[in-house]
Formats: C-alpha cells, structure tokens, sequence
C-alpha cells in the first residue's frame, strides 16, 4: 500500500465521473436525480479536478502503473506539468458546462437522459485518461472511447437524417486519424516494440524515422484538431450535438489534440526540426484564415461558431510551429514567449467558445431555431444570454480587455522577433505573417459582430420569438463560470504565465515567470517594459471610471428628458423585422471580396418571376477538391475488391485452400 | 507615483478633449476655402455639440440598453486612446497600459460597438452601416498593424513611448520604409474616420453612407457623445501620425517648460495635417464601397512593402 499522492486522487476524480454516469443509468427513471444531483455533482468533481491540476502543476512528475490493459502492458498513467496544465483545463470548463447541463437536459429530447448522463461522463473520463496516459496502448484506449462516447453524444438525436449523417462523418475521420496516431506511435517504439512513453522518450530515433513519427502524429492529432483539410467534421458535428457537447467537444477536447501533439513533437521526439515548425504554421494559418472566412458567411448560428473554431485552432497552431521554430534554433526564451501564447490561447478558447456554445443552447432552447434567419431581437426576452454571450463575443473577437485578446497579443509579440531568426527566408517571411493574424482577427471581430447582432439585437424576425424565454438558474450559473473566466483570463494574464511557467519549462526549457513576476500582477510585460507591455487592469479600470464619469456629468449637467418614438430610419415609414440585414446579408461583402474561397450556388429571381425566388448556397470547396474524389476511389476500389466476396461457401474454402498452400510454399522455401 | 508624468497625462487629455472638436471645425475650414465654399466657424463643431447636449433624446421603442450604454463606451474608449498615443511626452501614466497593437484593439473595441449600437434598432440602414463599417474594419486594422509592425521593428519595441523616443532622438536619416509606412497610415486614418475616398461625414444619401447609417437612431446627448468621440478619434490619429512619422519636438526628459513648448509645436503639425487631410478630400471623389478593398488592400501592400524594405535594405548594416 503505498501513499497516496496527487496523480491517486486526479484518478479517482476521474473515476468518480464515470461512477456518476454507472449511478444516472442504473437510475435512468429518476430525472430529478439525474439533473439536480448527478450533472451538479460532476460539476463539482471538474472544480476538484482543477483544484488538484493546479496544485500538480509545478510539481515533479507522478508515475502509476494500473494493474489493467494487456498482459504484458499495463495502463502506465503519469502527471506532469503538461497533463496538468491540460487537466486544469478540462476540470474548469467541465465544471461550467456540467452545471449548465444540469440545467439544459429535458426529458424526451434525443438520447434518455439516463444514458446521456453516462455517455457524458464516460466522455469526461476519456478524455482525463488521455490526458493522463504514458503509453502509448492506454492512451489509444482512452483516445477510442473518447472518439465514442462523443459520437454517441453527437447523434443524440439520431433519428433525423442529417445527425446520423454528421455523426458517421465524425466517426471516419476521428478513425482514419486514429489510425496515423497509432503508426506514429508505432514508429517511435520502434523495432524493441517497448509502447511505454518512457521507452518512447529514450529511444534514439534516428535519419527520417522521427519526421515519419511527426508527420504521421501531425495527420492523426490534426483529424482531431480540426486543421484543414481534416476539418470537415466540425461543421457538420457540431451543429448536430446537443449544445453542452458542442462546448465540450469545441472546447476541451479540440485540446487533447493540441496535447498529443505537444506530448509527441517535444516530449517524445527530441530534435525538432525547423520545416516542421514551418508546415505546423502554414497549415494553421491556412486553417485559420479559412475557418474565419467561412465563419463569417454561415446562416446557422452552431455552424458560424465551429468555422470560428477552426480559426482559432488554425491560431493554435500558429503559435505551435512558431514554437518549434524558435526550439529549433535553440532561441529557448522566445520559444517560451510562442509557446506561452499557443497554451494560454487553447486554456481562452476553451472558456469563450463553450459560452458560445452554451448561449446557443439557450437560445436553442427559447426559440427552437438554429437559423440565424429567423432570429432576433433576443436582448429583451433574454438579457441573461445575451449580456453573458456579449463576453463570449469580445473574447472571441481579441478585443481588450478580455481573454481572447492577451493570447493574440502575445502571439503577435512573438511574431515581431521573427526578424531575428538566423535563417534567411524564415526572418522575411514570418514577420508577414503578424499581418494575416491581425487580418483573421479582424474578420473573427466581423463574424462575431454578426452572430451577436443577428441573434440578440434588432427586431424580432419571426412571431414565435416574442415567448422566448430567459436560460434558467442553472444554466446561468454556469454560463456566469465561464464568463467570469473570461474576463479573469484576461485581467490577470500575469497570473496565468506564472502558472504556465513549468510547462514551458519542461517543453522548451525556459520560462517567462521571471519577466512576468518583476512588473506586479497589473502590467504584462513578457520580455521587458521598454520592449513592450500591456495592462488589462488599467484598461478595464479606465473605462469603468471613464463611463460613469461621463455618464454622471452629462446627464447631471443638460438633464433633458428621454423620450420613446418610432425609429427614424431617414423617415422611411414602412418599416418590417424583414427589411433588416439577414445572416446573408450581413455576410455579402466577405462572399464578394473572398469569393475564389467558396463554391458558391445562386439563383437570382429575374424581374419578371412571378413567384421570385432568391437562393445562395455557399459550400466548402475541400468537399469538390478532396473528399469526393477520395470517396470515388475508395469506391472504385471496394467495387474491386467486392468482387472477391461470391457469396458461394465453396469459393471462401477455395481461398483458405490456396492461402493454406501458398503457406506451406512460403515455410518450404 | 511620478507626479510629473501624471500631470503630463492630464494635461495630454484635456488637449485632447478640448481639441479635437476645433481639430474638426478646422478641417472643415480648411476644405471649404479649397472648395471655394465660405467657411463655418473654427468653433462650429462646439456649437453643434452645444445645441445636441441641450436637446431631447428620442430613443427608439425597442432601442435596448447596450444601445444607450453605447456612446459613453466609445467616448471613453476615444479618450482613452487619445491618452495613450504620447503627444506631449514620452513620460505618460498611461503610457506602460498599452502599446501599439492594445490600441489597435482598443479602437476595435470602440468600432465593435458603435456597429452593435447600429444594429440593435433593427431599420434597414443601420445594419447597412455596421455590415459597412465591419469591411472597412477587418480591411484597415492588419494595414495599420503592419504599418505599427514596421515602426515597431525599427524601433525594437511595440510600446509608443518607445517608438517615439528613438524615432525622435537618433539622426537624421531618411527611412524608405518609413515613406511607405506613411502612405500606408495616411490611407487607414482615411479609411477609419470615415473620410472622403471611403466615406462622407456630410452626408445622409442612402445609398453611400457607412458611419451615418450606424448611428442614424442616435439623437440628443447621444449623438453629441459619438460625434465628439469621432472628433477624438481623428484627434488620435492624427497625433499618431505625428508620433509615428514626425516625433521631433515631443520631449522625453521630465521638464515642465518642454511641456509648453511641445503643446505650441503640436497644435502647428496638426494644423498642417488638418490642412493635408482637407486637401485629400478635396481633390478625391468617394469611391464605391467594392472599391474600398482596393484602395485598403494597396494600403495593405504598402505596409508589407515598408516592412520589406525595412528588413531588406536597414537592416543588413
């Protein structure tokens, strides 16, 4: 019996997750006790496992080898500074989505909320054990039922066409990627066939064998990731997932994927070379300026928000490859400035994108419409939402002062000491790259602007919505966590860094703690005051002393009356909820000036229709271009390969005859 | 606390806030004479303010409250910027809070809102104008980053205190990079407050108007509060012209009599520029709004190219 250390009780939180989904489908009758005790309990369990992640942070390493899995390779689990970080992480947004979940399940809405109850919490757990895994066959196990139990949530509603269609798609491509992770792994266990990671870590792979473990790990973790071109699911799943799902799957577990790859690319291999740091932020700049385009076209409000995870999964990534970039020239100070922002921006994502989300839910739940159409006008019937969704919107936007901005800043930081790297095209090249950031920033603010104004601001487009009703108290107090952590993301960045300290520590070997502690919790400055510095506190500070002010001295100076009137809108009488921009609308300047981006359909009524009927269908070219070619040869090829299946059971005996002689050949000779 | 640069800063912010609606009034002067129109008072744009404080706000009926919290979000937000860009000194309280790229987002923060502001009345126009004001956005903010990144470069620093210490105080040589810049910069302030090649602040004709159609429902107190942060913003980008391409004069050292001595020269550089901007906007005509990525895009490409000749050419030596 030995003691009981920190990585026991992050296993047993974990497990006391998948107990509580055993509980809600041994009592799957017993609602109540489903959403006000068991979700809430979760909830708490996600707080603990925070609580425990953070302490575990800048510890030393914790190793424990469970007595299951296969016989010679029990499940090895380890707790070092990055599965804590990314345990931290998952606890936190848990912990607001479970809350929030509690109070968003219903009775006879998809899946029986018994096991929904499990699926979520068997989800949960997953993704715990792959945060966890040092093997390479544990984290495989954990990384399946992940990919499982989030399918079977995903399909929740299986009975419409479309969720079942989005929820195979999902299903292919997390396989098909989970087949690249488990060749790389393969790769780098190389002949001794030894799958800890610890043998992994000490293998010497040598010549082209680490970049094939790379390359491979890149595929499987960016089917994941979402990194174009592997992004197809997202947008598609989604929308068809129940909303705390969507969050949970948009949020956390977009994030194993990142993990993976950091665990693989400077955990598990050793030299890092520059291209690979060059394709990781190529791709995810592709991927970022695609999903922030395509973002800002879509009509269906769950669509728009997984484009914009795209975008930033795309930023992520950015900031990776400039990471290995700097790793590779041995610049480990500025590697620790990049890597700091990629972390810090995967911890931001996963707290304003499941707002979002959980906001969508909410309206989803009023209103019974994901069309952004047929919306509007949500700030009267729901202020709730709508003031906890304009959090989510700024910081998913990378405006000051909240989170979404500090980790843009850094990474544009980062950027500016590009110039300096010792490689002659890499330190023309990569400054540019600040000014495409800035522009996917600016078209995320456009998208963001879209949803936000669409949804919530305006008339109302459709009768129905004036029963709309407000999220309720549970739901809000988890929509309050995650806006809370928004805002505190983005006020005490100097808070974070000190905490992401041992992480780049152990990935890079150095740290910015220094920089960051020496100026006082208010001033972020990651290299020096003179170089550059921001302060979120003086920000926010100002304008909450600067509007009341304003407000104060005007109406106390002019006090003139406030009357209510029709709108002006330039004398224009006949005013309709339809003569407003709709999500087309508002999203026609993009579908003009990026236009080579999309396959777009369109029928224009002609002026002489007598029932005028206007179409638009903008659609992801990667389905024209790449997949529908793909799924044609693979076609092709079963059709092929059918032709070995006669379904006569003397043809199947012919073939073991002639496999059993062509063996006995193969022995003899 | 250091009490000079504390001083400095308020000094800096009521130049400011009592400047920028005279900065407003000039350019319109300005472009009257080169149009050969008389002229309206320097103070006219006071007294337009003056009549709009004194007047009845008319709020629409399903005008919410981020409506009505709107203006005075933006005014604090120009005011703010307007403190933070280094006009009189380098020494500012404000000055460590944010660099070049947080006032960037600043400025986001401010367009975010005036352009919610325009959509949540729901009337035709005002969702024209913010869908207007959002291109014109996402097209000006990466030029005016590069255009940042640029300077930032020569300067090894994105803070503008920084900047424009060494942009001031090192010898007198001619950047090419920084010509490109300047052009570049020129165009976005263009762009951004809502001038003539992009946008007409004098009109009301459907068809063209951006920044008007967003705050079309705005009256009263209001729109007093907006016009005047618009006045501000020009102010701020004009004083961040300043900073960024003609910083001599502005002092670093902490000395009161350099204080006054910066005020004088500031307000002359921003006659001048006032003067630069009325004469663009005379002798441009507005363009259609799919031409202003165009016109934003060259913006864009000349930025890229001052960066580029910065990296090329100054800093092999």
């Amino acid at each position: 019996m030995h003691e009981f250390l920190l990585i026991d009780w992050v296993l047993t939180t974990a497990l006391v997750w998948l107990l509580i989904g055993l509980i809600g489908v041994v009592f799957q009758h017993n609602f109540t006790l489903i959403s006000r005790v068991l979700f809430p309990l979760g909830a708490v369990c996600g707080l603990a496992l925070a609580g425990l992640a953070l302490s575990g942070i800048d510890g030393s390493p914790q190793v424990l080898v469970l007595p299951i899995g296969l016989p010679d390779l029990p499940f090895h689990l380890r707790l070092d500074a990055l599965s804590s970080f990314f345990l931290l992480l998952l606890g936190a947004t848990a912990a607001g989505i479970s809350i929030y979940a509690a109070g968003y399940i219903r009775k006879g809405e998809g899946t029986a909320p018994g096991l929904q109850c499990l699926l979520y919490h068997l989800f949960l757990t997953s993704m715990a054990f792959v945060l966890l895994a040092d093997d390479g066959y544990a984290f495989m196990v954990a990384w399946e039922t992940m990919a499982l139990s989030s399918f079977f949530l995903v399909t929740s509603e299986h009975r419409h066409d479309e969720i079942r269609r989005a929820g195979y798609l999902y299903l292919l491509v997390a396989h098909v990627g989970a087949v690249g992770i488990l060749l790389s792994f393969g790769v780098m266990a190389g002949s001794a066939g030894d799958y800890t990671f610890d043998a992994m870590r000490d293998f010497p792979t040598l010549g082209i064998w680490p970049t094939i473990a790379f390359l491979l790990a890149l595929f499987g973790f960016g089917a994941k990731a979402g990194l174009l071109p592997l992004h197809v699911w997202l947008p598609e799943a989604h929308p068809a997932a129940p909303s705390p799902v969507s969050a949970m799957m948009s949020g956390v577990m977009l994030k194993t994927a990142i993990y993976g790859l950091l665990r693989v690319s400077f955990d598990l291999l050793h030299a890092q070379l520059w291209w690979w740091g060059a394709l990781l932020l190529l791709l995810g700049l592709a991927s970022a300026i695609f999903g922030a385009i395509f973002s800002t076209v879509q009509t269906d409000m769950k669509r728009l928000l997984a484009y914009s995870s795209i975008e930033n999964i795309g930023l992520i990534f950015v900031g990776f490859g400039l990471t290995l970039i700097f790793q590779s020239f041995a610049m480990p100070q500025l590697a620790a400035l990049a890597l700091v922002a990629t972390l810090y921006h995967c911890l931001n994502h996963a707290f304003f994108k499941s707002l979002l989300f959980l906001c969508t839910g909410s309206v989803l739940h009023a209103t019974r419409e994901r069309n952004l159409g047929k919306l509007g006008g949500l700030i009267h019937r729901m202020p709730w939402v709508t003031w906890l969704a304009l959090v989510g919107v700024l910081a998913s936007a990378g405006l000051p002062p909240l989170n979404g901005f500090v980790s843009e800043w850094l990474l544009l930081q980062s950027f500016l000491f590009t110039s300096g790297l010792p490689q002659g095209y890499l330190n023309m090249l990569l400054p540019l790259v600040a000014g495409a950031i800035a522009l996917i920033a600016a078209l995320a603010g456009f998208a963001m602007v879209k949803f936000f104004g669409v949804v919530f601001l305006g008339q109302p487009r459709e009768e129905k919505l004036a029963q709309a009703h407000d999220a309720g108290r549970l739901e809000r107090i988890g929509l309050l966590w995650l806006a809370a952590g928004c805002l505190l993301l983005g006020l005490l960045p100097n808070v974070v860094i000190t905490l992401l300290d041992p992480v780049t520590r152990q990935l890079v070997g150095s740290g910015l703690s220094f920089a960051a502690s020496s100026h006082g919790w208010w001033l972020l400055a990651p290299i020096s005051e003179d170089r550059a510095s921001y302060s979120p506190a003086i920000f926010l500070g100002s304008i909450v002393v600067l509007m009341p002010l304003v407000y104060w001295v005007v109406n106390r100076r002019f006090r003139r009356r406030l009357k209510r009137v029709p709108p002006w809108d330039c004398g224009f009488p006949l005013q309709t909820s339809r003569m407003q921009d709709t999500a087309e609308g508002f999203g026609q300047p993009i579908r003009r000036i990026f236009s080579p981006f999309f396959k777009r359909t369109r029928e224009h009524p002609s002026p002489f229709d007598t029932q005028p009927r206007y179409r638009s269908l903008v659609e992801d070219p990667f389905w024209y271009w790449l997949y529908l070619p793909i799924a044609r040869i693979v076609g092709y090829g079963t059709r092929i390969i059918a032709f070995l299946q006669q379904g006569r059971i003397a043809i199947y005996l012919l073939y073991s005859f002639v496999t059993l002689i062509a063996l006995l050949v193969w022995t003899r000779g | 606390m250091n009490f000079y640069a504390l001083f400095a800063q308020l000094l800096e912010l009521a130049i400011a806030l009592i400047m920028a609606p005279i900065l407003n009034g000039w350019v319109n002067q300005c472009r009257a004479w080169l149009q050969n129109r008389s002229a309206p008072p320097l103070l006219q744009t006071y007294y337009t303010l003056s009549k709009l404080f004194h007047k009845d706000v008319l709020l629409a009926h399903n005008a919410s409250s981020l409506f009505r919290a709107a203006p005075y979000l933006i005014f604090s937000c120009m005011a703010l910027a307007s403190a933070i860009v280094p006009t009189l000194s380098t020494e500012l309280i404000f000055s460590p809070a944010a660099d070049a790229i947080a006032l960037v987002g600043l400025f986001a923060l401010a367009r975010v809102f005036i352009a919610l502001a325009g959509m949540d009345v729901g009337t035709s126009f005002g969702s024209l104008g913010s869908r207007r004001e959002m291109l014109i956005g996402f097209l000006a903010e990466p030029a005016l980053l590069m255009v940042f990144f640029t300077v930032s470069l020569i300067a090894q620093s994105t803070s503008l205190s920084t900047i424009v210490e060494t942009l001031a105080h090192r010898e007198f040589v001619i950047y090419p990079s920084l010509a490109f810049a300047g052009v570049a910069f020129t165009m976005v302030s263009l762009a951004e407050n809502a001038r003539v090649p992009i946008d007409n602040p004098a009109t009301h004709l459907e068809l063209t108007m951006v920044h008007e159609a967003m705050i079309l429902e705005y009256s009263g107190r209001h729109l007093a509060l907006i016009e005047w942060a618009a006045s501000l913003k020009l102010f701020a980008y004009s004083c961040l012209g300043i900073a960024l391409f003609f910083p001599f004069g502005i002092p670093s050292a902490a000395d009161p009599a350099a204080l006054v001595v910066a005020a004088a020269i500031l307000l002359v550089k921003l006659a001048m520029g006032g003067f630069v901007m009325a004469l663009i906007e005379t002798l441009s005509a507005k363009m259609r709004i799919f031409r202003v990525p165009e016109f934003l895009g060259t913006a864009f490409l000349l930025a890229v190219l001052a960066m580029l000749v910065h990296l090329l050419l100054e800093t092999g030596q």
